[in-house]
């Protein structure tokens, strides 16, 4: 990536990365019950990332962001495959699910959802695996 | 979860947080953890021992994928304790041994140890399970931690050798392994190992029995090294010695004995079964005590030698399914070839074990295994010569030793079939005795000579400057207690024979406790001047002389030409077959994904198109469409204009951004079809594709470069309108077509009410096809990591591992030639022409290497 120089973008990306991350989150945990989920919201938190590269460029977002993404996808399967053991605990079988309604301070009636762990690592995985796969392009040069 | 159960993963749990136990505290040798944890688990499974023997046996269950009927069932009973107490017992003793063996300076012992303690892990889950996929899964996992293990010095191009043949012999045998089960389960319609002996006779008609049978043998032989899938034993010897004390020896290798014991109750009573595991066993126990005698690396000896007593023992299993076929007082007599088998099984484990471990500490102290350079080392190592005297009496058979007791067993047992009166055994049961008889001439010979010419004799010139003397502590005392062991074991057989051998014949032979019979497990060091002891005199004199006479008579050996080896059909095989694939590959893997989209579009054609005119009710609905509006109509000409605009456009990011224009007036299209969710996503994909796109292009040439190359091409136009007319057609069929009841009315019902969620989209994902998204989020890591590897990684030609492809996508000859050593042990009959080709290749190898570089 050439060094950009554009200030407006610069500027515009630096409040816009924000919006689509907390727009991420959003759809994270909105998933379940209408259009998002982990997939999805991962894809757009790392379109946000790719945003700031563009933006500024990639040794940037790796000062911002300084984790190695690789560890990130593999935490994210980590964790979708813990979910799927841990019901082996309760003496269910593999990835069989459980959810129950809470009633939460601040929040009401909540529903809680061990598939929002396993989405949690759909989404780790997601951000992990666009994101190390653009910064090993990108920095390739 | 059942204590069982975390019994069994408890090794995978560790081996997970081993590596940050290693952080916090840097200074301790992690080879104390698996000691400590491996001590623990052995003593758990003595403390279930008492139930086993008084009869009941432990049967713990969980549900894995119960509508496929596959579930993580785990089984205690006799054969599985002995097996698991192998594991545990060897376990610890191998961890403290390698303590000392073990150079704690390297900081990769972390990996050392997760794949032992991962394998321990698998091999118990082997033994214990009573479903025969996770017995399946376990069985390659042991294959993989053994290639893993064998690799550990992956520097070494002889590791790897050893590594891949183990792994490419093993697997192929495991794959045959997972077909015999399936054959099981389309004939009885169970995984379950239990539910498989109640099935009983049924099974035995039915015309797939026969080919279940070969196909589970054969992966019980490759794994157990039976002739001729031997050959990748010897080269598994590059592992670390602890490892092959542990893995090569003990526990691994007789993976494919327990297999045979734990199916014999579906089996046994076939003639095929009988003949085949007998048989098979006889000529791998000649066979392998044979060859061990002009070995001439210690390991290389105990590799054959190791080879040979599986023989033996698989000899004994097949023998032991006789029983089933006799009545009474005969009944036993046969069931006691059953607990010969265990027994030396045992016995095996005991004097091997110690004797791997004096072969790893004569390296240590003497920096060499070849017993042509050793000698005269009891003078300075006292300790372990003693050590190595019980292992090899016991390994030769002499009283009064463990070993002596089971190859008295053998030798009675291999007696009997004479007078069976079945299978026409009265003619060919002769060769039994015979062969034994042979083959037990030659183990007291490489006994003999492993340790005559390791601590007997004149000490060599180079060993006598050296300071060599016994092993530390830590060393000596894991193959000092097994030394002890096998002594108390020919003292006191019944130490073991009621507890552990007696429950684990019984739980192989079920047929004698069905019939009310109890196994008498007596065995006595004395029994008076039988047949087998006048045998065993009879090999303590032949043997006895061969010994004395050995330098004079091995030059037989040099008769055969190891060219003709198994071992070297192996390697020309396996070098044809690359070459070949290589060539193959070549053929379409031409590196222009313009071709590759070109294969994937032409087979989807073929497919999609078959299906879709030979099914019989399809049926094109032309004609009723829903109204377009004038604005989807400006959408769709929008789309159609920018996608006809791509192929001629002259620059790639106008190109990308007419893709890009494709994908977002489709995205708009999806909103006005009322799916949010696709909308979404297709958004989301696309700005993050396009942007990709834009950072690989930007490291591309220029197109114009290329404008010279690109003109029409006619294959290509025509799977393009092929492929466009394809998908229009199954677009209307599938508006005409409608035969089955549509799923959505299920899933909009059970998201809610099972799943607790309301967009059905993401409950399918993470819920209702969980597995899939598991999966299909591995394959992105994984695809990412290539990614990463390909770009960032780039390896040289002359890096270590790398294939050196010639010019011609040829192997540096070196290569070749290294193999070769490595896999006759010796320089071999063609060493100097190699090392002629050698040097004549390194000459010619350097121009090219540097072309390679400059380039």
């Amino acid at each position: 990536m050439p060094k950009g120089s554009d200030i407006f973008l610069q500027n515009v990306s630096k409040i816009v990365v924000f919006i689509i991350l907390a727009f991420a989150l959003y759809l994270f945990f909105t998933g379940h019950v209408s259009p998002g989920g982990g997939f999805i919201a991962g894809l757009t938190s790392a379109g946000a990332l790719l945003l700031l590269a563009l933006a500024f460029d990639i040794d940037t977002v790796r000062k911002v962001l300084p984790v190695d993404f690789k560890l990130v996808m593999a935490l994210g399967l980590l964790i979708a495959l813990c979910t799927g053991t841990g019901a082996f605990f309760f003496g269910e079988p593999f990835l069989k699910h459980a959810f129950g309604y809470f009633h939460l301070p601040l929040l009401g009636k909540t529903e809680l959802h061990t598939a929002l762990i396993f989405d949690l690592g759909v989404y780790l995985a997601v951000v992990g695996v666009t994101m190390t796969i653009l910064i090993t392009i990108g920095e390739d040069s | 979860m059942s204590p069982l159960h975390f019994l069994t993963l408890s090794p995978f749990l560790l081996a997970a947080v081993l590596p940050l136990l290693g952080k916090m505290a840097p200074r301790l040798h992690k080879g104390w953890v698996a000691a400590v944890w491996s001590a623990i688990l052995f003593m758990t499974l003595i403390g279930y021992s008492a139930e086993i023997q008084a009869g009941s046996p432990i049967n713990e269950s969980l549900a894995w994928i119960p509508s496929l009927g596959i579930s993580f069932t785990l089984y205690l009973d006799g054969l599985s304790l002995l097996f698991a107490l192998l594991i545990t017992g060897m376990g610890t003793l191998v961890s403290i041994y390698s303590i000392g063996y073990m150079n704690a300076a390297e900081n990769s012992l972390n990996r050392f140890y997760v794949c032992l303690l991962i394998f321990m892990g698998a091999m118990l889950g082997l033994v214990l399970s009573d479903n025969l996929l996770t017995l399946y899964g376990f069985w390659e996992l042991t294959s993989v931690t053994s290639f893993l293990l064998i690799g550990y010095n992956h520097a070494k191009q002889r590791s790897r050798y050893g590594a891949l043949k183990s792994l490419l012999i093993t697997m192929t045998g495991g794959l045959g392994l997972l077909s015999g089960f399936i054959l099981l389960y389309i004939m009885s319609g169970t995984y379950t190992i239990r539910e498989l002996f109640e099935a009983g006779a049924p099974l035995a008609s039915h015309p797939l029995f026969l080919p279940a049978m070969l196909l589970i043998l054969f992966g019980a032989f490759t794994k157990s090294a039976q002739y001729p899938f031997h050959i990748w034993l010897p080269d598994a010897m590059e592992a670390p010695t602890p490892v092959s004390a542990y893995l090569h020896s003990a526990t691994m290798v007789k993976a494919g004995l327990y297999l045979v014991a734990r199916m014999s109750p579906i089996f046994a009573g076939a003639p095929e079964w009988f003949w085949i595991v007998s048989l098979g066993g006889l000529i791998t126990l000649l066979y392998g005590s044979v060859t061990a005698v002009k070995q001439t690396d210690l390991k290389g000896i105990l590799a054959y030698s190791t080879i040979s007593q599986l023989g033996l023992i698989m000899c004994l299993l097949g023998l032991s399914s006789l029983t089933g076929l006799m009545e009474g007082e005969e009944r036993l007599l046969y069931a006691a070839a059953g607990t010969a088998a265990l027994f030396h099984l045992l016995n095996h484990a005991v004097f091997k074990g110690s004797l791997f471990m004096i072969a790893g500490i004569v390296d240590h102290e003497t920096g060499t295994r070849d017993i042509r350079k050793l000698g005269g080392l009891a003078q300075v190592m006292p300790i372990a010569f003693t050590i190595s005297l019980f292992g090899a009496l016991s390994m030769a058979g002499l009283p009064p030793f463990g070993g002596f007791l089971s190859k008295e067993m053998f030798l009675e047992a291999v007696i009997e079939p004479l007078h069976a009166g079945v299978f026409r055994l009265e003619t060919w049961g002769v060769l039994f005795p015979i062969i034994a008889w042979i083959a037990s001439v030659f183990t007291f010979v490489y006994s003999a000579l492993l340790v005559a010419r390791t601590f007997l004799g004149p000490r060599k010139k180079e060993l006598q400057h050296s300071k060599i003397h016994d092993a530390p502590f830590l060393m000596t005392f894991p193959p000092a207690l097994l030394g002890v062991l096998a002594l108390v074991l020919g003292l006191f057989p019944s130490l073991a024979a009621y507890s552990l051998i007696a429950p684990a014949v019984e739980a192989m032979m079920p047929i004698i406790t069905a019939s009310g019979e109890r196994l008498s497990p007596d065995i006595k060091l004395w029994h008076g001047f039988t047949p087998a002891l006048w045998m065993t005199i009879g090999v303590v004199a032949a043997g006895t002389l061969l010994t004395l006479t050995a330098r004079k008579w091995t030059r037989v050996y040099t008769f055969f030409p190891s060219k003709f080896s198994i071992s070297g059909f192996y390697d020309v095989s396996l070098n044809f077959f690359e070459r070949l694939t290589f060539r193959v590959t070549s053929l379409y893997m031409n590196g222009s994904s313009r071709s590759y989209i070109k294969y994937i579009l032409g087979f989807m054609l073929l497919v999609l198109g078959f299906i879709l005119f030979n099914s019989a009710d399809i049926t094109f609905r032309v004609g009723a469409y829903a109204q377009i509006a004038p604005y989807e109509w400006l959408i769709l000409l929008g789309l159609a204009a920018a996608a006809l605009a791509v192929p001629f456009t002259k620059s790639r990011p106008v190109a990308i951004i007419l893709t890009g224009t494709v994908g977002y007036l489709m995205t708009l299209m999806f909103v006005f079809l009322r799916a949010p969710d696709l909308a979404l996503t297709q958004m989301v994909v696309e700005s993050i594709s396009v942007t990709l796109y834009l950072l690989c292009f930007y490291h591309l040439p220029k197109l114009r470069t290329e404008q010279r190359a690109v003109r029409f091409q006619l294959p290509n136009f025509l799977v393009a309108v092929a492929v466009g007319i394809l998908m229009t057609l199954i677009a209307l069929a599938v508006l005409g077509t409608n035969p089955f009841e549509p799923v959505s009315d299920y899933y909009v019902r059970e998201s809610y009410e099972s799943a607790g969620g309301k967009n059905i989209v993401n409950v399918i994902l993470v819920d209702f096809r969980g597995f899939d998204t598991m999966l299909e989020i591995m394959v992105l890591g994984v695809a990412s990591l290539g990614i990463y590897n390909m770009i960032k990684l780039r390896r040289k030609a002359t890096d270590v591992g790398s294939r050196q492809v010639m010019h011609e996508g040829e192997f540096a000859e070196e290569d070749a030639a290294e193999m070769r050593k490595s896999q006759y042990g010796y320089d071999g009959p063609e060493a100097d022409f190699n090392e002629q080709a050698e040097e004549e290749t390194a000459e010619s190898d350097s121009p090219a290497k540097g072309g390679e570089e400059n380039a």
